[in-house]
């Protein structure tokens, strides 16, 4: 209540903005000051597609829907197709999404069901945690330890012995799409974790009960009870996960070897859409370069914000209307 | 919670055991699996990172390159600048937003409406949030500026700040507004002299967790504010950002430059892990 003994003063202060103006008027004025910073969310998102549309329109002209699947990226002559990287943003972000699903929702079912309270409470903490740490973190990681390791001892591991795997071709650089894929999957996992373990936690004890008391073993109940209780909160937070991925420009951009050409291999350097944007940003060759990659930006807003819409939907419809709870 | 198996058929209660013993160690072995390479992360930024900490490294501006030696002093300052700039710019917005969204739009079109362009906003990929403001500011200006820079964080800021607010404001019990009606405070005054203050702790806590986030972007400063080498504070000019100065020396040539990276990472994450630990900390002893 010590909080409530400062209303007085902080009215005496106030008095001196409005003081002029009537009562009744200084409530209409109020009002409309915070529905006018509110709308600043809508012209923001109107100036967002605008801007990007209007700067991106010369390329929007010249190459049309094409640009989509067109795999030519040829600054110089002004020839360009977003292909090679709308190909790396799927490949790189669809494994990233399957490997941290399936180990995140492992973690999420490890940390409800089976580790004890003391081991819990810390280690969820902890994941929370780093998912705050900056995204040009682990780019410098993945540069300096995980590039490295994979060059030397991943990637002639996988080749010698599973070389007959379609994709798994050599020679393994230390950059390339396995690097992206790695990071980027350890990037989303503390973003599946912890919306999947809240997700895991909210399937109601009773369901547990009941199958276990029908002589289910854990393992039963978590296959048969829980996963299919939660499956759409969990679906929308590896979609949640997926939106981060697709987005993720630094990290990426460090560890992919950047090469604008459809990959071939999962140890060939490539590029995604937003990686390019950033390394070929600042120095472009001419008008129709800049476009061009103005135009991939707004194809990446329009990917995020479809990826978005489908993960909060389903979030949404389990917990109830309310939002996760991890602070993106 | 232990296996309650209750076994019938021998056989069949045998493979029904192996199953939940199989489905226990693979998620056990997840559970590893999340902890090892988070941790593999922290441990080489503080392997790495504390033999390259010196004092040079806050007191002194990066050299002429390739020339080891010098520090990361600019690139501190200007983090340091553009957090700043940027919480000028998107706070006022972003609490006045929140008072919308709590106190005057709790239900109808138009709450539902911003509710939804917020997490629009906050879906936003943060490159995306670097080219719109290049075209709307450095584009219309004519330079890269720090205050472009502040504009792009202020935008990632925003919807998180917005949302907290609202969260915050909404927890403040409807007696605590009545009271103040009764006493005849008109509506504006209750929600600036009373909910706000006594919603104050919980929204200054979601601001220092936004900022810790806007501390370590990079990509909406590539270009925007674009990065200096040299000194500077001024809003109109170009300035560096820590995180930036990490992305250039990562892929830089020189080992004092990765060494001078690792060192920087190291002061990021513990600016990062102190404000959130911090926070959580202080938050949970005041629940108790």
């Amino acid at each position: 209540m010590a909080q409530l003994a400062s209303g007085p003063l902080n009215l005496r202060r106030r008095r001196a903005a409005f003081g002029l103006l009537p009562g009744a008027l200084q409530e209409r004025a109020f009002r409309l000051l915070v529905t006018a910073a509110a709308l600043i969310s809508l012209l923001l998102v109107v100036a967002i597609i605008y801007e990007l549309t209007h700067e991106a329109w010369p390329a929007i002209r010249k190459f049309g829907i094409g640009f989509l699947w067109s795999t030519e990226w040829n600054p110089p002559n002004e020839r360009f197709g977003a292909w090679p990287f709308i190909a790396g943003t799927l490949i790189t972000s669809a494994l990233a999404l399957v490997f941290a699903s399936v180990v995140g929702v492992g973690c999420a079912l490890f940390l409800v069901e089976i580790a004890p309270r003391w081991l819990r409470v810390p280690v969820g903490y902890m994941v929370e945690l780093l998912a705050a740490i900056p995204s040009v973190v682990y780019g410098l990681w993945g540069v300096f330890v995980l590039g490295p390791w994979i060059q030397h001892t991943a990637g002639p591991f996988l080749i010698t012995y599973f070389g007959w795997v379609p994709f798994v071709d050599g020679p393994a650089l230390g950059v390339g799409i396995l690097s992206a894929v790695l990071i980027l999957t350890i990037m989303i996992l503390p973003t599946i974790v912890a919306i999947s373990r809240d997700v895991i936690a909210a399937v109601p004890r009773s369901q547990r009960e009941g199958v276990l008391a029908l002589g289910a073993t854990r393992a039963e109940m978590i296959w048969l009870v829980v996963l299919p209780y939660a499956r759409s909160g969990i679906l929308g937070a590896a979609i949640l996960g997926l939106a981060r991925a697709v987005g993720e420009t630094l990290a990426v951009a460090l560890v992919i070897g950047n090469s604008p050409r459809v990959p071939d291999s999962i140890f060939a350097p490539a590029y995604t859409m937003a990686s390019v944007i950033a390394n070929q940003f600042r120095e472009v060759e001419n008008d129709m370069h800049l476009a061009a990659l103005i135009y991939i930006a707004l194809l990446l807003l329009v990917i995020t914000l479809v990826i978005n819409a489908l993960a909060r939907l389903l979030v949404w419809r389990v917990t109830g209307g309310q939002r996760p709870t991890v602070l993106e | 919670m232990t296996t309650t198996a209750a076994p019938l058929l021998t056989m069949q209660s045998t493979r029904r055991r192996a199953a939940d013993r199989l489905t226990t160690a693979a998620l056990v072995a997840a559970g590893v699996g999340v902890i090892v390479p988070l941790l593999a992360i922290l441990l080489f930024v503080f392997l790495n990172g504390i033999p390259a900490l010196n004092m040079a490294l806050f007191t002194e501006n990066p050299g002429p390159t390739g020339v080891a030696g010098g520090g990361v002093k600019n690139s501190i300052v200007g983090s340091a600048v553009l957090i700043g700039l940027a919480l000028a710019i998107g706070l006022p917005f972003a609490i006045a937003t929140g008072i919308f969204l709590s106190e005057y739009a709790r239900q109808g079109r138009l709450g539902f409406t911003i509710r939804f362009l917020l997490d629009v906003l906050a879906g936003v990929p943060s490159i995306t949030i670097g080219v719109f403001v290049y075209t709307a500011v450095v584009l219309q200006v004519g330079h890269f500026s720090a205050f472009a820079g502040g504009i792009a964080l202020a935008l990632i800021l925003l919807p998180v700040v917005a949302r907290v607010t609202e969260e915050m404001l909404l927890l403040v019990p409807q007696s605590t507004r009545e009271a103040a009606y009764a006493l005849g405070v008109p509506k504006w005054r209750t929600v600036t002299g009373v909910v706000l203050p006594a919603a104050a702790s919980g929204i200054a806590t979601g601001v220092i967790l936004a900022a810790a986030r806007i501390a370590g972007e990079a990509a909406p400063l590539l270009f925007t504010a674009l990065g200096n080498n040299f000194f500077s504070t001024a809003v109109t000019r170009p300035i560096d950002a820590l995180p930036l100065r990490i992305f250039t020396y990562a892929t830089g040539p020189f080992p004092y430059q990765h060494d001078q990276a690792w060192a920087g990472s190291l002061v990021l994450v513990a600016l990062v892990l102190v404000l959130s630990i911090g926070v959580r900390a202080l938050l949970a002893r005041r629940r108790m």
